[in-house]
């Protein structure tokens, strides 16, 4: 038997070295990507590192194909986000509270685009705008991004809402206003940073995307795209590199800032992806 | 006449639960009227019935002659203090305060002024720029009933407001909020499930049980004359003696209730007017000003006795010993008759 | 005056909506039903719909007509062969996956306090928003010839280990990124974040003090970690490996970059919508991965793994 509480409480040596261990494995590829931004040599991937130079970053920006597939993916981020959060506030604001028929098959709808692989929710867009007769595109691409993009908007507003005292909004009426004034006057407050939270993740998660939309694409070439065919046909491998760079820090940013605008909280936790 | 509140026939039932059944009661004009009764037994749907949160199954509400069932809680002349206060935590105390104002359409300039005002009447003047979360629970109170009341409602809910309060807190806004009804003439409707806070304060009382009104009367009348069983248990102590009980302990054919201050603990024998019933001294407790005996009778039923320490009579009794009880005859408040469901702890 | 009137109609509507909540939920859930229902729903019933039509190898046309060769050419023994490749590597994705994420995940629940507690929830959190594709970029930047796993075992004078592993027959390969080893690594890498995350939560609900009471009953270390904690945080090991699964199941990404050539199922899917647009053959290819995940979660449930959830 052991009484020592203050040795129970830390974690044994091994223990400790295999989880920072672990959290080195899952920041090794992050680490080099930055690393080989910097990189001087062009067209190997040889380390240690031959050199260090800014040149590739005004090389990259410099691309029209680069710059026009990361205007590209920002515009399809901004509709899809656009059109999440409307959506999933909505739902989060039909289903937070009570139950009524149906309610369960509702949430595993929305949940079922990131649940089921990325490969079947493109190619059933896929199928169902050729039957349509829509020609893949924007629009295309934007559509399917908004689909699974209404569960992490959804996520964040129900758990927000879930939180929220329902007195608020009876306090609000009792005083007079309406539920037009009630929502602009204390649930939009209330719930702006789990919103804006939802809508960072879900630009996020729309910015780099591919699984769906090479399906959804057609002929237009979303940063990822380029990323992708660069990847499979390697053409400029400095460029790639800087690029590779900025999707990340275009997408753990915003990481960053959603977490902390939920922080104290588990909104981010069960939202996945 | 017309009443600041009136039910008729009210019920409002969840899926199968009756949570209000077929209440009637007239709440008059600059009463303080309290809803007492234990949780689940109706008391808090009602006030949420006269504030518009819910809606009646049957029956009607009726404000100032006025029927309010369908009418959202933004188009009644009252107003709440909830609970849990419900401030606004996003806004500082002066906005909450002005809330109503501001939702109705008032300027800003009134409004601040307006708020500064109802803030000192509250005792809160140098607190309108903090916000709720930096006050303390009574502060949080005090903001929550100057909210409320800026908007000059005829009839002011109360849901528990003291409820989170310690106890010292509680006895001086029970003591503030009845001068403030005063003052300012209104209708307060005021829901606790303490007995004592409900007498201290109010005009008169509805004991609610089991989504059904038991009796409707003044404090006193109600300490004094309860209609039910229920409610002499309910409100203060009391020794509850059923048919059966009546009959075989002390000989009479209706049940009644008695208070343990009324009897009277002895050896000496019935005085003037006096009955009375032997038993077991089980226990006693010294509670200082009073002490409180436990006295099984006959058949088992224990009986609450408090007498006051005048000259430490107490002393003189042990516990497995032998004692009698008397009180006069007066003291014993008939009960009604048992109803199906409403049979209370006999 | 219009504008009252306007007004009036408006606040009377929203009277309407506050006395009928269930018209008001039903306004408030339309427009995502709608969008769900017709958008997504929709598609997957086009996609369900296809899978019965006709695909002509010659003309390379699909015509509506109503058939049952698509399903029946899955049990040809070359498919067969695409869906056990594909099950495996899952299943050994997501082993691999638990015994990495578990030590983990048991000190992110048990030992990280303050600031540490909220600096490997991010560190975690992170990896997994990140860009899959860029991640998979960097695995080819790391498994490169000449690149930073290359110069390490040379280094360290471990290219006789290497070499032998990749003669090792089914995880092997002509190089680190071409072989079966490289692509389980990737895979095991991309999906790590989404073990870690559940069996921290399922951990997290363990109260510390149970162990300390096993061990006051006398357990040894092992046997509390045995007895206590590995039942408990079962359920967040499998809610991890349902995402480990899945996802390695309908992946068409990694498999193309990474690892020698022979189909997955993702692949699969991809080349015969892609190069030869045999939608309809695609289509049931897709009910594959979704057969095997139902049956995957239906195990699961029948080992209790949703009951502490």
């Amino acid at each position: 038997m052991r009484f020592d509480r203050s040795t129970a409480d830390r974690a044994p040596w091994w223990l400790k070295s295999l989880a920072w261990a672990g959290l080195g494995f899952l920041h090794l590829p992050i680490v080099m990507i930055v690393l080989y931004a910097f990189n001087t040599e062009t067209s190997a991937y040889s380390f240690p590192l031959k050199g260090f130079t800014l040149h590739w970053f005004s090389i990259a920006f410099a691309n029209p194909d680069v710059l026009a597939a990361i205007g590209l993916s920002i515009k399809i981020a901004l509709v899809a986000t656009l059109l999440a959060m409307v959506l999933g506030t909505m739902a989060a604001g039909a289903l937070y509270r009570g139950s009524f028929f149906g309610k369960e098959a509702v949430t595993l709808m929305l949940i079922l685009p990131i649940a089921l692989p990325g490969i079947i929710t493109g190619l059933s867009l896929l199928a169902a705008f050729r039957l349509a007769g829509v020609a893949p595109g924007f629009w295309t691409i934007a559509v399917g991004h908004a689909t699974f993009c209404v569960v992490v908007v959804y996520n964040n507003v129900v758990a927000r809402l879930r939180r929220n005292s329902m007195s608020l909004i009876e306090a609000s009426m009792d005083l007079g206003a309406d539920p037009w004034q009630t929502f602009r006057h204390i649930v939009l407050p209330q719930i702006a940073t789990a919103l804006l939270a939802g809508g960072i993740l879900a630009f996020a998660l729309s910015f780099d995307e591919i699984i769906v939309t090479t399906f959804t694409a057609g002929n237009e070439v979303t940063l990822p795209i380029w990323l992708l065919n660069q990847l499979t046909r390697p053409r400029d491998v400095p460029v790639t590199n800087v690029v590779a760079m900025t999707v990340m820090l275009l997408t753990t940013l915003p990481i960053i800032a959603a977490w902390r605008l939920t922080s104290g909280t588990e909104d981010i936790a069960g939202s996945g992806k | 006449m017309t009443y600041a509140v009136e039910f008729q026939n009210l019920s409002r039932t969840f899926d199968k639960v009756r949570a209000v059944d077929n209440v009637d009661l007239q709440i008059g004009e600059g009463e303080f009227f309290s809803m007492l009764g234990p949780s689940g037994s109706g008391k808090t749907t009602c006030l949420r019935l006269i504030a518009g949160f819910e809606q009646p199954s049957a029956g009607s509400v009726r404000i100032f002659g006025q029927e309010a069932a369908g009418l959202p809680p933004y188009r009644r002349d009252v107003n709440t203090v909830f609970q849990d206060y419900a401030l606004f935590p996003h806004m500082s105390v002066a906005d909450n305060v002005a809330y109503g104002l501001m939702v109705a359409g008032v300027g800003k300039r009134e409004r601040q002024e307006r708020a500064q005002a109802m803030l000192e009447l509250v005792k809160l003047g140098d607190y309108g720029q903090r916000r709720p979360a930096a006050l303390s629970g009574g502060q949080r109170q005090r903001v929550a009933l100057a909210r409320a009341l800026i908007k000059k409602p005829r009839v002011l809910l109360l849901d528990e407001p003291l409820g989170a309060l310690d106890l010292k807190l509680r006895e001086q806004m029970q003591i503030e909020l009845k001068s403030l009804q005063r003052q300012l003439g209104i209708t307060f409707i005021y829901v606790t499930h303490d007995q004592g806070e409900a007498l201290s304060m109010s005009d008169r009382v509805a004991v609610f049980n089991l989504g059904r009104i038991e009796q409707v009367a003044t404090p006193r009348e109600l300490y004094t004359r309860p209609a039910t069983a229920f409610v002499a248990d309910f409100v203060g102590t009391s020794n509850v003696f059923d048919h059966a009980a009546a009959q075989t302990l002390c000989g009479q054919d209706r049940p009644f209730s008695i208070r343990p201050e009324r009897i009277r603990i002895g050896q000496d024998g019935p005085r003037e007017g006096e009955i009375g019933l032997s038993g077991e001294l089980i226990d006693i407790q010294y509670l200082g000003a009073v002490s409180r005996f436990e006295v099984r009778a006959g058949n088992g039923k224990v009986l609450a006795v408090v007498s006051p320490n005048l000259d430490d009579h107490d002393v003189a009794f042990t516990v497995g010993a032998p004692v009698k009880l008397y009180w006069p005859q007066r003291a014993m408040h008939p009960l009604a008759p048992e109803e199906n469901g409403h049979v209370a702890h006999a | 005056m219009s504008r009252m009137l306007e007004r009036r109609g408006l606040s009377a509507l929203t009277d309407a909506l506050y006395r009928r909540p269930a018209l008001w939920l039903f306004l408030l859930l339309a427009p995502p039903l709608l969008w769900f229902g017709l958008v997504y729903l929709g598609s997957l019933f086009a996609l369900l719909a296809q899978s019965f039509f006709t695909f002509d190898d010659f003309t390379m046309n699909v015509s509506p007509v109503l058939t049952l060769d698509n399903y029946r050419a899955l049990l040809d023994p070359a498919n067969h062969d695409v869906i056990l490749r594909t099950v495996a590597m899952a299943a050994a994705v997501t082993l691999a996956a638990a015994v990495l994420a578990f030590p983990l995940a048991y000190y992110m629940a048990r030992y990280a306090r303050g600031w540490r507690k909220g600096f490997f929830y991010v560190a975690v959190m992170l990896p997994m928003w990140a860009s899959y594709i860029v991640k998979a970029y960097s695995w080819t930047v790391i498994l490169a010839k000449g690149g930073l796993v290359y110069w390490f075992y040379r280094s360290f004078g471990l290219s006789g280990v290497v070499d032998w592993l990749l003669s090792l027959p089914g995880i092997g390969g002509d190089s680190l990124s071409t072989s079966t080893l490289g692509r389980f690594t990737v895979f095991t890498y991309i999906w790590l974040p989404f073990m870690i995350l559940p069996i921290q939560a399922a951990l997290e609900r363990v109260p510390g003090n149970l162990i300390q009471a096993a061990a006051d009953l006398g357990a040894t270390p092992f046997m509390a970690f045995r007895t206590v904690i590995l039942p408990l945080a079962f359920p967040g090991v499998v809610a991890g490996s349902i995402f480990t699964f899945s996802l390695t199941l309908g992946d068409y990404i990694i498999p193309q970059l990474f690892g020698p050539s022979g189909l997955f199922i993702g692949t699969m899917v991809y080349t015969m919508q892609g190069s030869i647009g045999n939608m309809p053959m695609a289509g049931a290819f897709t009910l594959v991965p979704v057969l095997i995940i139902a049956v995957y979660l239906s195990i699961a449930k029948r080992l209790g793994a949703f009951d502490a959830l």
